[in-house]
């Protein structure tokens, strides 16, 4: 960012970060136990730096936590472990034990299935374990059509559920996090982020990502024309299948079954940052649980999705 | 189409800045679609929505085989069925030149509170008016939430031009027609362009059907307005949000900067408390800084050990920001459940919450011609200006200077929703001038010549319940030892100070709050006040325990059973309420909110009146009041 900015002249990122910043301090300043939901993926790296910001030169004042599967990709629990040794930060690891006890994984369950008990179900459970009243997230408007409706500050009900005809109206610069027991809150700072603008923010402020990000010679096989890449053993290949060494890159990342590899010569952030804008696909093109149904998103979020 | 157009590659959002604007216009206007059209031909749509939107367009798109770009903007589920947007939805798109924020507000009638939370945050807003049916109702109403947003720069699109043969006499018209009303409310930046959203005429690329036109497309126009941010200009203003103390050593309070510009050395003045003192430094992740501006989140240090916390405005010394406790404010209301005069509500002021209470409206205005219309109340939707109480003071400006010093909301106390929003005007002369007038005489001494202390024991329950009597047989025992008492029984007082009262919900919370102001001045004055009345709403017995301050105060349930309330019937009042001849009746078509923690409950299925008189005795013998 340019030190000293001309009156009325900020750039885009500037008011970005700047807005960014107030609604974490707003957050934490109303909430009575704040937790901060980390998925180890760029917009979570974003916000986890914004979140330093907010509170320097104090340390941040409350938890990360990771909703873990147990199928992410092998770089990310690196990394993720890496960045809070780092940082110093408080770590929580949330595994669901009933997903571990049954085994489900999404192969042999599906993806819709896998998703709801690891990711949605584990969500509930943790937020309910530990008593948070609000958790950030850092989902984007921009990333699908009914989070382009979701408030920053967003209420869910004792059982986790978004009602998008009970949003309360945000005006101006004011939130507030005021609920009934029971009630939680989930916040979202970077709502008005796009995915270019989470990009140059990275680029600018140098924050560390997953490597995953930059194209490399990865073994994937393909399925139903998407690459997946077999990350561990417990990758079921069919008789006769061999995964290929391509150089791939990509753009979200989940579960590794889930997520479909772009092939890439992007190597750096900024082959990267230019590959992205000449892209003329969405970003969650490669998520495979979008597309299990027509306003399937909507659907998951009145469950308890993030 | 959409691969056509690609971002250069030095057109970064870290360079560019940000419009936010609004778009206003109702269900037939074609305002999904004119979105959809920008983002479309200006090559955004990416190919992979752009196939979703194929699909869905065959499905249930309403353009036949055409694509119809207004469902890339209708994003839930239920809205697509019922082809209708229900809610205020953020769409980003970048262009060379600049970055946009488009809140896209619903336009029909009973969504007033979207357009006004759209326009809280926007620079700018385009209006959409149907070429065939001209300025219409709709149009003055959102063009006044405009004004009243105090949004300066104003698009009209007159759209669906090719409907009326790209004549250039209609668009003439209307934009004169328009152009008399803007002048009126004060809109003055105002421009006025003829599209087709359907087909694309000047949105994105000027069309070959008006080649009398000769201004911008529209987007052309959104690319290169000037829209003045002179925010940084104005007097320092900011909210502190946090206090940051990492150590001993340091220090700092942090805010958002609403606006003007700090520097270190600048002299600053911290409202409510007037203390001053100087900026020492301004630091952040990046280092300390030379200077801020406006829209900056920083952390200032200051020279000297104040008393600052969360909730104070921290303002340029030589132009403060005021500090008041009653105002007058424009009021937006936002809920089903009506305004209620004098129930104690929390308003959210930049980084501060305190209780509020609103006065009766003075007028409530009509949106679609801006007359003034006389109003007991406020419903969803409405606008008014009503007089606003709060518990202790505040810094402000008002809105038409400062919106961020200028603006609040109002949450509801027991739901916690957001029920309203309001713009301050100014503040009432009264709150300035009369100041509380200190007295020598004090409860101590009242309770040393009295020898019992004060309290307010509040009886509530349905009609019938057995409240008055049990209060009188109360009363009698306390009398009996010697202690000074009043009874004030909601009947009789309903024949005096509140004859002018009825039974609505309205009145219902203005007869409690006269009712628990008396009882204030009572205890004050050293009494025993037992009040019984029904008192069927929480929030309102929350406001009278409030008002009691340290007084103690005893709220007592007479739980009775409906059906056994309704079979006592000692005044014929359930009977008549049955007929339909006394509306309102508590617990027959009016509700009553049970106490969820009252200090004492009485079962009058299990007591007697003297039984339940005496356990409310014993408890005020147990709590040394008498």
């Amino acid at each position: 960012m340019s030190p000293i900015p001309s009156p009325g002249t900020l750039t885009t990122l500037e008011r970005l970060e700047a807005e960014a910043i107030h609604i974490i301090r707003e957050a934490v300043a109303e909430a009575e136990r704040p937790v901060m939901l980390y998925s180890v993926g760029k917009d979570s790296s974003v916000m986890l730096h914004l979140a330093r910001k907010a509170f320097h030169p104090a340390p941040i004042p409350f938890p990360l936590m990771h909703v873990d599967t147990t199928w992410k990709f092998r770089e990310m629990y690196e990394f993720r472990d890496a960045t809070a040794a780092a940082l110093g930060i408080d770590l929580i690891v949330h595994v669901n034990q009933d997903c571990v006890e049954q085994g489900i994984n999404p192969f042999d369950h599906g993806s819709a299935v896998h998703t709801d008990l690891w990711k949605t179900e584990g969500l509930k459970q943790a937020i309910d374990r530990y008593r948070f009243d609000m958790a950030f997230g850092g989902a984007r408007r921009d990333e699908e059509k009914s989070r382009a409706k979701e408030r920053i500050f967003s209420v869910r009900t004792p059982q986790h559920q978004w009602d998008p005809k009970r949003q309360r109206p945000e005006l101006w610069h004011l939130y507030h996090a005021r609920h009934a027991p029971g009630e939680t809150l989930r916040v979202f700072p970077l709502s008005n982020w796009t995915e270019l603008d989470v990009w140059e923010y990275v680029r600018r402020q140098e924050i560390p990502v997953v490597p995953l990000y930059f194209a490399k010679p990865r073994p994937v096989v393909e399925r139903h024309g998407t690459l997946i890449m077999v990350d561990d053993d417990r990758f079921p290949l069919a008789a006769g299948e061999q995964p290929e060494m391509r150089m791939v890159r990509f753009r979200t990342l989940g579960c590794y079954p889930l997520t479909g590899a772009v092939e890439s010569d992007a190597t750096t952030l900024d082959e990267v940052i230019d590959e992205m804008r000449n892209s003329t696909f969405s970003e969650r093109q490669g998520r495979v649980i979008d597309h299990d149904q027509a306003g399937s998103m909507e659907k998951k979020k009145q469950e308890g999705y993030f | 189409m959409a691969a056509t157009t690609v971002p250069a590659p030095h057109s970064a959002s870290a360079e560019k800045d940000l419009l936010r604007f609004i778009t206003c216009g109702s269900v037939d206007d074609g305002k999904s679609t004119l979105i959809g059209r920008l983002l479309h031909d200006s090559g955004l749509v990416l190919d992979d929505h752009m196939a979703a939107l194929e699909r869905d367009s065959k499905v249930v798109g309403t353009q036949g085989e055409a694509l119809d770009v207004a469902l890339l903007l209708d994003g839930l589920q239920a809205e697509r069925e019922q082809g209708i947007t229900i809610d205020v939805a953020h769409r980003y798109f970048a262009t060379d030149r600049r970055t946009f924020i488009v809140a896209d507000t619903p336009g029909h009638e009973q969504y007033t509170r979207n357009m006004a939370t759209g326009a809280s945050t926007a620079q700018l807003a385009v209006i959409l008016i149907d070429a065939r049916k001209g300025v219409l109702i709709q149009t003055r109403r959102h063009s006044h939430i405009v004004a009243l947003l105090g949004i300066r720069h104003v698009v009209v699109a007159v759209n669906k031009m090719d409907l009326v043969g790209w004549s250039a006499d209609t668009f003439a018209a209307i934009e004169e027609e328009y152009r008399q009303f803007a002048a009126g409310i004060g809109l003055a930046e105002v421009t006025v362009i003829p599209v087709s959203a359907l087909h694309g005429d000047n949105v994105v690329a000027a069309g070959a059907n008006s080649p009398w036109y000769t201004g911008p497309t529209l987007l052309h126009h959104l690319e290169t307005v000037v829209v003045g941010d002179d925010a940084a200009a104005r007097p320092l203003r900011m909210w502190v949000q946090t206090v940051i103390r990492p150590s001993l050593d340091f220090r700092g309070y942090a805010g958002m900067i609403s606006a003007g510009t700090v520097r270190p050395g600048d002299r600053v003045r911290v409202l409510p408390s007037g203390v001053e003192t100087t900026v020492a430094r301004i630091v952040t992740f990046d280092g300390d800084l030379p200077q801020a501006v406006a829209g900056q989140s920083v952390t200032l240090t200051l020279a000297d050990e104040v008393d600052i916390s969360r909730g104070d405005l921290l303002c340029a010394a030589d132009r403060p920001a005021g500090v008041a406790d009653q105002f007058e404010a424009d009021i937006i209301w936002m809920h089903e459940q009506p305004l209620l005069p004098g129930r104690p509500y929390l308003l959210k002021h930049g980084t501060r919450t305190v209780s509020a209470t609103f006065g009766h409206p003075k007028y409530q205005v009509n949106v679609n011609t801006l007359e003034h219309l006389a109003a007991t109340t406020l419903e969803l939707n409405e606008i008014g200006v009503c007089n606003v109480s709060l518990d202790r003071p505040v810094p402000f400006d008002p809105y038409r200077e400062e919106p961020e010093t200028g603006g609040f909301v109002v949450i509801d106390r027991l739901t916690n929703v957001t029920v309203g929003a309001g713009l301050l005007h100014f503040a009432l002369r009264r709150s300035q001038n009369i100041h509380w007038q200190a007295v020598t005489v004090d409860r101590a001494a009242r309770v040393e010549l009295n020898r019992h202390g004060p309290a307010i024991v509040w009886f509530t329950g349905l009609s019938g319940s057995g409240k008055s009597t049990i209060a009188n047989l109360l009363e009698a025992r306390l009398h009996a030892e010697g202690v000074h008492t009043y009874l004030l029984d909601g009947d009789n007082v309903r024949h005096g100070l509140n004859r002018d009262l009825g039974f609505t919900d309205a009145d219902r919370v203005e007869n409690i709050r006269r009712v628990a102001e008396v009882a204030r001045l009572m205890a004050d004055a050293g009494l025993v006040v037992l009040v019984s009345f029904i008192s069927p709403f929480r929030a309102e017995r929350r406001m009278a325990r409030e008002r009691a301050g340290d007084v103690p105060f005893l709220e007592v349930h007479v739980d009775t059973p409906l059906a056994v309330a309704e079979q006592r019937d000692p005044k014929g009042l359930y009977a008549k309420a049955r007929s339909g001849e006394l509306v309102n009746f508590t617990g027959v078509d009016s509700p009553y909110e049970a106490p969820e923690a009252p200090e004492l409950r009485l079962d009058t299925t299990a007591l007697t009146a003297a039984d339940a008189a005496s356990a409310v005795f014993d408890r005020l013998r147990a709590d040394g009041v008498v």
